[in-house]
């Protein structure tokens, strides 16, 4: 069971990377649980986690919202590389905000890059996810926290 | 590895020569328009700490700006070979590890300061102008 303050940890872990990299803040849709593979978007960044908890953590974002938060960050490039690029840095910020809050009780891994809307993600048999939308400008990612 | 120019002079004063080292490409293009300024000259930008090393023999850079996690070697391994081969760089680590151990290993390695990403080009300017100061 997921505790409300592990689940803040990493959603102001996304949250933090939309307000301090492109000077404009996300807000949160409602939370929702479900069982089985989430549906994903174009690019996922994914972090491995162990010890404490057991699962996965990832951001899920359409190549639009990257288009854009790319622009916002004055960057010129939006090449599929860097759009990957872009999710792997939102999904570290996540692993940082998450060693930094939950220390050695969870082995957080570096995180990888996925593309495409049916990619293979490692999940627990079992386990339910957490989907929390990630709402900027008009465009809406999904955080999917899925931990034992 | 990407570039190498030669050190320029500004007005009698030395200009510093950077060295940025970050496996995102999106960060070093970043950290590189940030600072672009008569008192720092980008010597050239490396995509792991292997990469660096090289880099910093052949271009001898006075400040670096070094990620931590990165592809063969990491930041923290660099950070020490880096200040065995030059007691006087200055580095500052910028990286989204926000824990306290990892800012303490590598000051303990020699970094001079670190930043912890994402971060503002306020922020970043900020943290550059205290390691050169």
């Amino acid at each position: 069971m997921l505790y409300e303050q592990e689940l803040k940890t990493f959603v102001e872990g996304t949250t933090n990377f939309f307000e301090v990299a492109a000077q404009q803040p996300a807000s949160i849709g409602s939370p929702y649980l479900m069982e089985g593979s989430p549906s994903v978007h174009e690019y996922t960044g994914v972090i491995n986690i162990s010890g404490k908890r057991e699962g996965v953590v990832y951001f899920t974002a359409p190549k639009a919202m990257l288009t854009v938060l790319l622009m916002k960050m004055q960057e010129n490039d939006f090449s599929h590389e860097t759009m990957k690029d872009l999710v792997g840095e939102v999904a570290n910020t996540i692993s940082g905000n998450a060693r930094r809050d939950f220390g050695r009780d969870f082995v957080i891994s570096v995180p990888s890059v996925l593309s495409g809307e049916k990619p293979q993600i490692p999940q627990k048999p079992g386990v339910r996810s957490f989907i929390i939308p990630i709402n900027w400008r008009s465009h809406s990612a999904k955080l999917i926290v899925s931990l034992t | 590895m990407r570039n190498g120019k030669a050190v320029a002079k500004n007005g009698g004063k030395r200009t510093l020569k950077l060295m940025i080292v970050d496996d995102s490409n999106i960060m070093r293009r970043r950290i590189e328009r940030s600072q672009r300024s008569e008192q720092l000259e980008l010597v050239g930008t490396a995509g792991n700490g292997l990469e660096a090393l090289e880099l910093f023999k052949k271009t001898d850079p006075d400040v670096v700006t070094m990620d931590i996690t990165m592809p063969q070697m990491d930041g923290i391994e660099c950070i020490a070979r880096l200040v065995a081969m030059k007691p006087a760089v200055r580095i500052l680590v910028v990286s989204a590890l926000a824990d306290k151990a990892t800012a303490v290993e590598a000051m303990e390695r020699g970094a001079n300061g670190f930043l912890n990403k994402p971060f503002t080009d306020r922020q970043l300017n900020e943290a550059i102008a205290e390691l050169m100061r």
